[in-house]
């Protein structure tokens, strides 16, 4: 507890203070010792939560596609969000999560509609209309043999890049 | 001295004798240990078994007659507590059955509802309880708020109650997930991407490898990438154990304060305005203070009491008690009559590969989506940050001491309260309809860059003309609580228009319906 004592020297200018005394320094070490071990400790702790090996499931898997595939018509493998189109001999991916707020969006005859904030987007993936604010990435895709095709979800490619066959 | 008393005042004094004496007073003395103050039957008892007793003391032992009226407060207050109490006791219920794993969830939430005793009552007033709870600690704060309740010494009691108004939100939000069904997945998918949605200003400054505050937020939130069973054993444990001992903490110390602060505030002349004095108040302190509590002697300021003159106040036990029972009972009834009526929904199990078309998420986040259906970054994060902000300011930009403890109190008053809904409500619906009818940047020119649209959308548009309007009437009436009066009244105002419009006018694919029946089939 402090006491009003006034002090009995006041003329020492800001920049000449009043030495302090060898106890009062102390004391405010040990205090300030202990709350930067608290707050070092909290933030050592803090890092149980923010997890360094994520578990969501491999974004990477193969897939054949139908010999029947028509251009422009999408190919939806089951599990994941990505769809897989076949322009002649090239074959591509495009994402399917929104990149507004992560809703699946469904792939149309003029492209991809989001239906939780009405996101349009077109064939390629590049945004029409609504609150996206990115285009729909495109994935990587690699030619394995006849209609094998290796696909990573979670890497992305500039859009264009698509795999010969 | 006879020989059988002497017998008997021998077997007294015996040990056993003793005890068996003891014994039969054991009933007696244990009533006497719990209530050390006796019966509460005089004024003084009462007082003495008010604040002897460890769960009444944070009451006063005699409250002002203003603070007892019925429309000082609506028992507002009370009934955000008591909501409280009936979800802590529902939640504990609700634990026996639930398990937190993705699917599994899904069906113990099924079990509850259909096969364990009074399981689907007791979910029904838990889900009513946290609706209702919502609401009420909404209109306690615009209560505290109207009677400009947060002036000094009420500063911080303000800001504790943000926080409280932000536990009970993420409370409400993390309950949601549990059932897992589709509704709880999808809107907390898009909760956890509203989280994420400091991308959309880090990615258009291109700084997002270096600094990414959006993806730290969701992966703290989520513990994965997308909405799964570590999300939801996450949000289980903020739902049942962080958020509600947050909670605690921060109501013990809203009371404690209002305890320190000298009970609710009032206006300076609330004893001439209440009139003359019925029968059961009499002075207690006299006018010349010569009694004063012994800590005063050492604390700085002037204590709550002290000092002042003879006070028009009753008895806590029973004035203030016999009130507070009723609103928790009303608070208790409604719930249950809702509970009784209204099941709590339960879609089917979470499918995360087919969203929900209309995707919502919680009523009082529709305005909100609303909002983020133009920009994810200002209308999840921006625009709530800025209220948030603009709220904490008020008790220290408004110094002010006019109509304290008054409805619509200081400069201005009920007219410019209505003037500044008319307002609010035309904005509002003026900004809405345009951007239904005319849509928006984006629609005109496709390629505007994200910038322009992320910080000039109707949102950001509605907070401009609101602020403007706020500055106009502070101007007009050189007054900061004016401004604030216009400022938090337009927000009402926009807060309950959005969240309506996003409840009954959104449809699939967030389309403007005037009825759910013109929603296409999919």
């Amino acid at each position: 507890m402090t006491t009003d004592a006034k002090p009995t020297q006041t003329s020492r200018s800001r920049l000449d203070p009043e030495a302090m005394p060898r106890r009062d320094f102390l004391g405010l070490t040990a205090w300030w010792s202990a709350a930067a071990t608290l707050l070092f400790g909290f933030l050592g702790a803090m890092r149980l939560p923010k997890a360094a090996v994520l578990p969501s499931p491999s974004k990477k898997f193969r897939i054949t596609l139908p010999a029947s595939l028509a251009p422009g018509q999408p190919y939806l493998p089951a599990g994941r969000s990505v769809a897989l189109y076949k322009e002649e001999s090239q074959v591509y991916a495009i994402s399917l999560v929104c990149t507004h707020l992560g809703c699946i969006v469904k792939a149309t005859d003029s492209g991809f509609d989001c239906p939780c904030h009405g996101s349009k987007f077109a064939k390629d993936g590049s945004v029409l209309k609504g609150p996206a604010p990115k285009a729909l990435p495109w994935r990587e895709v690699k030619h394995l043999s006849g209609d094998n095709f290796f696909v990573d979800e979670g890497k992305s490619v500039p859009a264009g890049t698509t795999a010969g066959v | 001295m006879s020989d059988v008393a002497e017998k008997r005042s021998a077997r007294e004094e015996s040990a056993v004798g003793r005890s068996l004496e003891n014994l039969k007073a054991a009933p007696r003395r244990f009533t006497e240990t719990v209530f050390r103050s006796g019966r509460p039957h005089s004024d003084r008892t009462r007082s003495t078994f008010v604040f002897g007793n460890v769960f009444l003391h944070l009451h006063p032992v005699r409250t002002h007659r203003w603070s007892l009226r019925w429309s000082a407060t609506w028992g507002l207050g009370i009934a955000a507590i008591s909501c409280f109490f009936v979800l802590l006791v529902t939640g504990v219920l609700l634990m026996f059955y639930y398990k937190p794993y993705p699917d599994v969830a899904y069906l113990s939430i099924k079990d509850i509802h259909f096969v364990v005793p009074t399981g689907r009552f007791m979910r029904n007033i838990h889900r009513w309880s946290g609706n209702i709870m919502v609401v009420i600690v909404l209109l306690h704060m615009a209560r505290v708020f109207y009677t400009a309740a947060y002036r000094s010494p009420r500063e911080f009691n303000w800001v504790i109650g943000m926080g409280l108004l932000m536990a009970t939100l993420g409370l409400s939000f993390t309950g949601y997930l549990l059932p897992w069904d589709q509704l709880a997945y999808w809107a907390i998918t898009i909760g956890a991407n509203i989280a994420q949605s400091p991308r959309e200003l880090t990615d258009a400054l291109g700084i997002t490898e270096w600094f990414d505050v959006g993806g730290l937020q969701k992966l703290i939130l989520l513990g994965a990438e997308e909405v799964g069973e570590e999300a939801l054993i996450r949000f289980y444990l903020f739902h049942v154990m962080i958020l509600p001992l947050i909670l605690v903490i921060l109501v013990t110390v809203h009371f404690w304060r209002i305890r320190k602060d000298g009970g609710l505030a009032r206006p300076i002349d609330a004893d001439n305005r209440l009139g003359p004095s019925s029968g059961d108040v009499y002075p207690v302190f006299t006018e010349a203070a010569q009694k004063t509590y012994s800590l005063a002697a050492v604390v700085k300021g002037k204590t709550p009491i002290v000092g002042h003159g003879p006070e028009q106040t009753i008895p806590s036990m029973p004035h203030l008690l016999i009130g507070e029972a009723a609103v928790f009972m009303l608070t208790i009834a409604l719930s249950v009559i809702l509970a009784i009526f209204l099941d709590a929904p339960l879609k089917e199990l979470a499918n995360p590969a087919v969203p929900e078309n209309p995707a919502k998420a919680p009523w009082y986040f529709l305005g909100l989506q609303e909002l983020v259906s133009h920009s994810a970054f200002m209308g999840g994060i921006g625009i709530p940050l800025i209220v948030l902000i603009g709220l904490g300011l008020i008790p220290y930009l408004d110094r002010e001491t006019e109509g304290s403890g008054l409805w619509f109190g200081g400069l201005g008053g009920r007219s410019l309260v209505i003037r500044s809904a008319i307002f609010g409500l035309a904005a509002v619906v003026a900004v809405e309809a345009f951007v239904i009818r005319f849509g928006w940047i984006r629609q005109w020119w496709p390629n505007t860059p994200q910038m322009i649209i992320t910080f000039i959308n109707s949102g950001t548009l509605l907070t401009f003309l609101y602020a403007t309007y706020s500055v106009w009437c502070l101007r007009k009436y050189n007054s900061t609580r004016a401004g604030a009066l216009a400022l938090f009244t337009c927000f009402v105002c926009g807060f309950v228009v959005l969240t309506v419009v996003g409840t009954y006018f959104r449809g699939p694919n967030w389309d403007f319906y005037w009825s759910p029946s013109q929603w296409p089939g999919h």
